[in-house]
């Protein structure tokens, strides 16, 4: 099981995590498409290589954080930050 | 005629002659030893064939004698596939044969090797493909010859359990290596867990000479003193992301089986070597054995395997086999040498036994023991869940890891040859160095921490392996003979079977592994593997490193489903008020992790109180958020779809909550009990998602939003006080608040003390339909509320409802409940509550998703039903149709009898063009039968106007 780095509680249980999912900017709900809207909701880019992506320290301080991950080896490359604007997809 | 084929006691032999055990054997009373394996037992009272071969049914008998052995498996009471040259006997144990009809001695499933050549590699994909109308029947027939023993659905639950744990080093493997390392890593201050197999530890010192079982209880020692924990008869059956392991543990002193979650620092696989069977005519018959099963029955065990012997030997351990049969006295007829060049072509025998050998130099020799030595298997199993693909080197004829991975060591036999001595130097080497790079590691996690304290000293250099690596002793290439035999046992797959599959075109080894199940069973090709790839070579005419081998995936060893599943940790959550439930007869019902009442007899009864006097229900589930700061209006405008920044301090209001998609996620009422104070409640499956949905909206979106949101749903007992006469029975209780219509009305909050309890607050309203009162007093407190509740209303007529009751009464009013009215594809407008999606505002969750919703006239309409029959209750998730079809128009989403208006009602969600009051629906019945239900013009079915509850 991966060890994911919470900023706050250090390198925990993946299981302890929830995983949100890919990061990325929330459109603005009155000037998109659906389209654009239903890509933000949807679509995972879902690389082999870096991939920035939020997880939820659920079991843990209940922070939202950021990380890189390398998905071809499960390394965790940048991260974790508190970063904002992630897109509220929960 | 039964010999007694036990040896005169020897030294190092671990049966206690002493300490006799009775047991049976397919109903037959048998004596063995403490300290015997039931395999050991079996032999010794001369039981040869032990079991029938998994397609041809061909008579077995010990081959490994050990854990992998693939002819042991056998039912022991209602415990079935016990590995039986694993298992210790206990006294009184039933042992039966599996896989046999009607007995093991004739077995009529024998004649399947009449027909073997229906049963070739691949016959299930071939014989059984068609016609595909006759699968049912073919399964039939083929479910009497699965192996396996018989499964006692009687048999009661077991405890079985988990653990969690943190060691700096794991070692996998207590040989001579793994326990020299556990040592020297413990020497070097790493917290350290060994992981042996067997029942003791040792490895393959525990067959060996006497010096060598020495050796083994001088390291066995050590360990014990160095403070390392010691796990036997347990195995690493997995390495996952980041060391973690999984360590199944088969004897515990309460469990039936623990399964241990390590997460280790670093991994130390000393795993050692398995023994290969040779391939060849006749390899399977009972007698044909690997030199380390003969050793483990004469050595150990004091049990005479044969009384002839022939020992085709390619290396030392095959010599000193040689060398044990020849002291015990079994007579060794012929040493046949593969370093000369000798080879054994096939064994001839009779059912019970192999009686005869036939060598290359063309001579017979007579035996009732072949014993080979050709060579080892490295069980690379932990490397390759580490990401390691292990190479062949064909000097020493086996495969080795290939890759250097930080965390993962590797000592013993699997890393390398040596002598005793120099395995265990490696093995210390091997030890101190996992030590130093579990501190490395462990220093990281801890710098990794924001809040630990800063470690004191700097992190320590990684340290670099300078090990001298062990030494690769040339072993001679030896797969199969001249002949064609089995190359996997538990499958009954020959090299024959291989061939003709490659010859097919199934000639890359992952794929002939799954055409032919080779590799696939109980033994998991520790066994068969590198014979299986080295037959796969000849016939492609490539070499062994051109084929590569199959990727090795846990489970390593088998792990029961009770260990998986372990002790059950899931809370169940109850409220201050649930001991008085239980006294007064409530019918409890789990609803998420709550145990809450259902009624407490007659739930009819209750919602006829509720309508006519007054009625109390524990609703202390209901999911509840404090909210404070000045900013909680945007949050609930972000959160909710309707508007919140004019709400005053005393109101409360409804709303309604959706996803990004536009789909129901949630409801309930949030109330303004101050200027920067709210109460939310959610509903009670809700309480812990929102709470994350409100976190995700504050942290991501928004952090610049000053809201702090606190869960105190188990911080309040909440009770609802319903009926014409509550407001009769809160003015008993309360003396602070003022309680007229006037002052306090429909869809307000006032704080106050109620029964004496300071620091609770209630609102008016309701889902039962009722003038109402829902209570939260501080949690520590609500027994006693609810107890005077009931005390001060007896006049009154005031009588506890349960779930069902609010159910009922919920339903006669038409709400929808979120998850069962609604699904995950129900958008806000389908509920009908269209009014409360407030497009104006700048942003709201769902808001983008909700603006083309509400534009779209095909989406289901939630409305309520009434079957002409007003006896019949459809079955909730009954199906709409348009009459005489099976066009789907729509379902019933909730259906019940109603007490009140003495007839059934219904919710349901249909398409839009069925939706208009009035409209005749048909709908289908469980039974297939179809009844009438007619569309009604309100969603509440009682009092829809609603002046019940603003009185």
């Amino acid at each position: 099981m991966l060890l994911v780095p919470c900023p706050n509680c250090g390198p925990r249980n993946a299981a302890d995590m929830r995983y949100v999912g890919e990061s990325g900017p929330r459109p603005d709900p009155n000037t998109a498409t659906p389209a654009q809207w239903r890509d933000y909701l949807y679509t995972e880019r879902n690389p082999a290589g870096l991939l920035r992506e939020t997880w939820y320290c659920r079991s843990g301080c209940r922070t939202f954080f950021v990380v890189e991950r390398d998905t071809t080896n499960n390394q965790f490359v940048h991260g974790p930050t508190r970063v904002t604007k992630l897109g509220g997809k929960a | 005629m039964t010999r007694n084929r036990r040896l005169a006691p020897q030294i190092g032999e671990v049966i206690n002659r002493s300490a006799p055990l009775g047991f049976t054997w397919n109903g037959k009373p048998l004596t063995g030893f403490v300290g015997d394996t039931i395999a050991s037992a079996l032999v010794a009272n001369d039981v040869r064939v032990v079991s029938r071969s998994m397609k041809y049914h061909r008579p077995r008998g010990y081959m490994t004698n050990d854990f992998w052995d693939p002819n042991a498996f056998m039912q022991v009471g209602d415990d079935p596939n016990v590995r039986s040259a694993h298992r210790l006997l206990e006294g009184g144990m039933a042992i039966e044969a599996q896989n046999v009809w009607p007995s093991l001695d004739r077995d009529i499933k024998a004649a399947n090797g009449l027909v073997k050549r229906f049963l070739s590699a691949g016959f299930y994909y071939k014989t059984f493909i068609r016609p595909q109308t006759l699968w049912p029947a073919y399964e039939k027939v083929l479910a009497t010859f699965a192996p396996g023993g018989t499964v006692d659905l009687d048999t009661p639950h077991g405890y079985y359990d988990k653990r969690y744990a943190h060691p700096d080093v794991v070692v996998a493997g207590g040989g001579p290596a793994g326990m020299a390392a556990a040592i020297a890593a413990a020497q070097s201050g790493a917290q350290v867990m060994l992981v042996e197999h067997a029942h003791v530890l040792g490895g393959h010192l525990r067959w060996g000479s006497i010096a060598d079982r020495a050796l083994a209880d001088e390291l066995a020692a050590e360990v014990h003193g160095a403070g390392v924990e010691v796990l036997t008869d347990s195995t690493v059956t997995g390495r996952y992301d980041d060391n973690w392991t999984a360590i199944v543990q088969r004897s515990h002193p309460i469990a039936i089986e623990r399964l241990i979650k390590a997460r280790a620092k670093t991994l130390v696989v000393a795993a050692g070597l398995i023994e290969r069977p040779y391939v060849f005519a006749g390899n399977d018959k009972p007698g044909v054995m690997t030199s380390g099963a003969v050793r483990r029955f004469v050595n150990v065990h004091s049990v005479r395997p044969g009384e002839r012997a022939v020992v085709f030997s390619a290396n030392a351990d095959g010599d000193a086999a040689a060398a044990d049969l020849e002291r015990v006295g079994i007579r060794v007829a012929r040493v046949v040498d593969a370093r000369a060049g000798e080879n054994v072509i096939e064994a001839h025998g009779n059912s019970r036994s192999v009686e005869s050998v036939e060598l290359a130099d063309g001579s017979t020799v007579d035996c009732d023991l072949l014993v080979t030595a050709v060579g080892w298997t490295a069980p690379t199993s932990l490397l390759n869940m580490a990401g390691d693909r292990p190479s062949y080197h064909e000097q020493s004829a086996r495969f080795f890891g290939s890759a250097s991975i930080d965390d993962v060591l590797t000592t013993g036999g699997i890393a390398g040859d040596g002598s005793i001595d120099q395995l265990v130097e490696h093995g210390r080497l091997t030890g101190r160095l996992a030590a130093a790079r579990a501190a490395v590691i462990g220093h990281q996690l801890q710098a990794a921490t924001a809040r630990a304290v800063e470690p004191a000293n700097a992190e320590p250099a990684w340290p670099t392996d300078d090990r001298a690596p062990l030494d690769r002793h040339a072993h001679p290439e030896l797969f199969r003979s001249s002949t064609h035999g089995i190359v996997d046992f538990s499958e009954d797959v020959s090299s024959k079977d291989l061939v003709s599959a490659a010859n097919e075109g199934y000639d890359s080894v992952e794929l002939l592994k799954r055409f032919t199940t080779a590799t696939m069973g109980p033994a998991q090709g520790k066994l068969e593997t590198v014979n299986t790839v080295a037959v796969l070579a000849e016939a492609r005419g490539e070499t062994i490193e051109q084929v590569g081998t199959t990727v090795w995936r846990p489970p390593y060893a088998p792990i029961t489903l009770g260990a998986l599943g372990g002790r059950v940790f899931e809370p169940v959550r109850v409220s201050s008020i649930q001991p008085w439930h239980e006294a007064h007869g409530a019918t409890p019902i789990l609803a998420g992790q709550w145990v809450r009442p259902e009624h407490y007899g007659d739930p009819m009864a209750e919602v006829r109180n509720t309508r006519t006097n007054v009625g109390v229900i524990d609703v202390t589930p209901l999911g509840k958020l404090d909210l404070r700061g000045p900013d909680v209006p945007k949050l609930l405008n972000q959160l909710y779809t309707n508007k919140w920044s004019k709400l005053a301090v005393g109101a409360v209001r409804y709303g309604l909550m959706c996803a990004e998609d536009g789909v129901v996620l949630d409801d309930g009422v949030t109330a303004r009990l101050s200027d920067d104070h709210y109460m939310m409640t959610t509903t009670s499956s809700g309480a812990g998602s929102i709470w994350e949905w409100a976190e995700s909206w504050l942290q991501t979106e928004h952090p610049d939003w000053r809201v702090h949101v606190t869960p105190v749903t188990t911080g309040f007992t909440s009770i609802n006080v319903a009926g014409p006469k509550s407001r009769d029975l809160m003015q008993r209780l309360v003396t602070d608040i003022d309680l007229s219509p006037d002052s306090f009305s429909y869809m307000q909050v006032r704080s106050g003390t109620i029964a004496d309890v300071a620091g609770c607050f209630m609102w008016r309203i309701g889902f039962t339909g009722e003038l109402s009162y829902e209570l939260h007093v501080p949690a520590g407190y609500g027994l006693h509320v609810w107890k005077r509740l009931l005390a001060e209303g007896v006049d009154l007529g005031v009588q506890p409802f349960g779930l069902e009751a609010q159910r009922i009464m919920r339903l006669e009013k038409g709400h929808f409940i979120v998850g069962q009215d609604t699904d995950g594809l129900t958008k806000a407008p389908t509920t009908g509550l269209a009014n409360l999606i407030k497009l104006d505002k700048v942003d709201f969750a769902g808001k983008a998703e909700l603006a083309w919703a509400l534009d779209d006239d095909t989406a289901p309409v939630l409305v309520s039903l009434q079957p002409t029959d007003p006896r019949l209750v459809p079955d909730e998730a009954c199906q709409i149709v348009r009459a005489g079809t099976n066009e789907i128009l729509g379902r019933i989403t909730s259906s019940l009898m109603s007490p009140t208006l003495n007839r059934s009602i219904c919710l349901g969600q249909v398409l839009p063009h069925v939706a208009a009051a009035g409209t005749e629906l048909t709908v289908v019945l469980v039974d297939g039968r179809r009844a009438t239900a007619r569309v009604m013009e309100h969603h509440a079915h009682y009092d829809p106007e609603g002046e019940r509850l603003r009185v």
